[in-house]
């Protein structure tokens, strides 16, 4: 358990692609943070510098009060679970669990204690004897948290290790990780793409875009309050609607002069107006033309894609809502509404 | 999964005689002969032979000279796998460890492997040649002196080195793409568990080579027993003398040289039968200890 704290830490690979950032923050003690972007935002990256697995190229590292930039990844006090597994295909499912103990001079009584209790968090215990060949994929991927279970380490790190399962068995792994996690209380860093799992799984999330952070904040500021419209259409499924629109006189409006809100006290020009599918509701003598072209049903929800002020709007209401096509009018909740500079992409 | 089947006997038949009468001719028909003929005395000048029944096999055992020619077999085989194997794998894992310029530095090595044994043979001729040959001034320096041909241990040594020399590139290839074959995150996770690069060695990669290594033991003990031939008669310019050989190499000295086909004949059966009895151990006892994925 220990406090990991990233001090103006960057990657510029050999070929000099600046992969990560100069990037700094602070994961408190017992944390769980998940890291989440597109593909090729350094995420990966980012965690292999913490494993030592990817040499860091800028600024310090901490983990617990030791800088460990020049630390061997074995004595960095890490475990870290791969996306494949990376179980030894030629060791048992106990030896798997163990290898890591052995190499610190466990003894062998402490060692098959520790197996077997791991073993029986995971329910791994009926499997101790088979191979990694032997075992399904939820299976190797509970080996492969055994694995970092047992060292009893002071920070987890996590490479999308989810992304190879079958939907059902993700969502309850996921469960799974997260239990164990706050069971242990052990400092962990999580990688992945997927937004539901960023959401569900962490205390704080990191969204990372093209080697940079684009925002840290708690899953519900994150969603409610993204920094920036990239985290505002990269989190949420639909993602926010951003509607390009003009502040003057107070209010803000479309081109075809529609009101959508008041704007305050915000300086007069261009603006991008977000607001989230859910937090618009259809209204019977709304002020606000919304032309709905296609429903969506998703059984207990219904998505409306349509066109508001001549701009792609989606609306997301409950199965009892009844919609069909054709126009109606809608009425966006004010305290709901982000607005960001259209030129930076930054919340105002 | 859907098993496709042939409806005719026949196609499967004529699609497998190819390859069947290439052993059958190649393997089987000179095999069966020299079985037969090792029971036989031929009479040097070529005027028939005369049934001796197991007495070829039985001078073969009393043989001193046949004795000290297998023991040295031995000894060749053992040092010529077992250097071999080693300097490739070492090789292999440092190839491995830079990505860039492998290309290069494999392609390099691969060369090796086009050159014939007798091409070979003829190099180390060069190399340990007494006046000019940059291998015999190297010992020389070392205040060695370093007689090919003349001195036994000297010839048994440049045996060995071009032999290892010529057989390296083989096992490295194969050794390089059976590292490269291990995911990348498996030895990640073994830099992570395992601090000691020897320790990570020995219980992650190396096992997880082994069914490369077997393969290349077959292959290996097999060259040295067989396909050093080339080596051997040109290191030996066909002047055998007091000098070290293999088995292979005094079959055929007594057959075509010493015109005594029977007794050559006893000397090929009990390479096969030596050859057979190795296989079936090698195939039995350690492939059973490998791990295929
Ligand atoms: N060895 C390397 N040399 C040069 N560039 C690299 C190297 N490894 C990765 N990159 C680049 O660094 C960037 C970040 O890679 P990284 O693997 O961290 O992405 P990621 O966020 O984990 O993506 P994904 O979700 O696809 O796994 C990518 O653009 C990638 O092309
Ligand atoms: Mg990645």
């Amino acid at each position: 358990m220990a406090v990991v704290t990233l001090n103006a830490v960057g990657k510029t690979y050999p070929n000099g692609f600046e992969a990560v950032k100069p990037s700094s923050f602070t994961i408190a003690d017992g944390e769980f943070v998940v890291l989440v972007g597109p593909s090729g935002c350094g995420k990966s990256t980012l965690l292999r510098m913490v494993a030592g697995l990817e040499e860091i190229t800028a600024g310090a590292l901490q983990i617990g009060e030791r800088e460990v930039n020049d630390v061997d990844p074995a004595d960095r006090d890490i475990a870290m679970v791969f996306q494949n597994y990376a179980l030894y295909p030629h060791m048992t499912v106990r030896k798997n669990i163990g290898y890591g103990l052995k190499n610190r001079g466990t003894s062998t009584d402490a060692i098959e204690a520790k197996v077997q209790e791991a073993a029986k968090m995971l329910n791994l215990t009926e499997l101790l004897d088979r191979k990694p060949s032997q075992l399904s994929g939820g299976q190797r991927q509970r080996v492969a948290m055994g694995r970092a279970v047992v060292r009893d380490p002071s920070l987890f790190l996590f490479d999308e290790p989810l992304s190879n399962l079958d939907a059902k068995l993700r969502n309850q792994m996921r469960i799974e990780i997260k239990a164990l996690q706050r069971r242990l209380g052990v400092t962990s860093i999580y990688v992945t793409h997927d937004q539901v799992e960023a959401m569900t799984m962490a205390d704080r999330i990191i969204v990372l875009n093209g080697g940079e952070i684009e925002q840290i904040g708690t899953p519900a500021e994150i969603y409610h309050s993204p920094a920036s419209t990239f985290v505002a259409s990269f989190m949420g499924a639909p993602p926010m609607n951003l509607i390009e629109a003009w502040i003057e006189d107070g209010a803000v409006r479309v081109n075809d002069g529609t009101l959508l809100a008041s704007s305050g006290n915000r300086t007069v020009g261009p603006v991008h107006l977000g607001i989230r599918p859910e937090d618009v509701q259809l209204a019977e003598n709304g002020q606000i033309p919304f032309d709905i072209s296609i429903v969506e049903e998703l059984g207990a929800r219904r998505l409306l894609h349509g066109e508001l002020g001549g701009q792609p709007f989606t609306v997301h209401v409950g199965k009892d809502v009844p919609a069909t096509a054709g126009q109606t009018t809608v009425h966006l909740k004010p305290e709901s509404l982000c607005f960001f500079d259209p030129k930076t992409g930054k919340a105002t | 999964m859907k098993r496709a089947g042939f409806t005719t006997v026949w196609l499967p038949v004529a699609l497998l005689l190819p390859q069947l009468s290439i052993i059958a001719i190649f393997f089987y028909w000179p095999a069966g002969w020299a079985v037969q003929s090792s029971f036989y005395l031929q009479d040097p000048f070529g005027f028939g032979s005369t049934f001796v029944g197991l007495d070829n096999y039985t001078d073969l055992g009393r043989n001193t000279e046949y004795l000290r020619i297998a023991w040295f077999t031995v000894i060749y085989t053992c040092l010529v796998t077992f250097f071999s194997l080693a300097i490739a794998l070492l090789l292999a894992v440092k190839a491995d460890k830079v990505i860039r310029g492998a290309r290069t530095y494999r392609t390099l090595l691969m060369w090796v492997y086009a050159v014939a044994p007798p091409v070979a043979g003829f190099m180390g001729i060069m190399f340990f040649d007494q006046r000019t040959g940059p291998i015999t001034d190297l010992f020389q320096t070392v205040g060695s002196d370093f007689k090919l041909g003349v001195n036994y241990t000297d010839t048994a040594t440049a045996m060995v080195i071009a032999a290892v020399w010529k057989q390296i590139p083989v096992n490295f290839i194969f050794f390089l793409s059976g590292l490269q074959s291990i995911p990348k995150s498996v030895n990640e996770a073994a830099i992570i568990d395992n601090r000691s690069a020897t320790g990570r060695f020995w219980q992650v990669t190396f096992p997880l080579l082994a069914p490369t290594t077997f393969f290349l033991l077959i292959i290996n003990i097999t060259y040295a027993l067989f396909d050093t031939f080339g080596i051997i008669d040109t290191l030996l310019k066909g002047e055998p003398g007091n000098n070290p050989m293999t088995l292979v190499y005094k079959v055929f000295l007594d057959g075509f040289r010493g015109n005594d086909l029977g007794g050559s004949s006893a000397q090929s059966v009990i390479l096969m039968v030596l050859v057979l009895i190795l296989t079936v151990f090698q195939f039995r006892l350690i492939e059973r200890r490998i791990h295929y994925t």
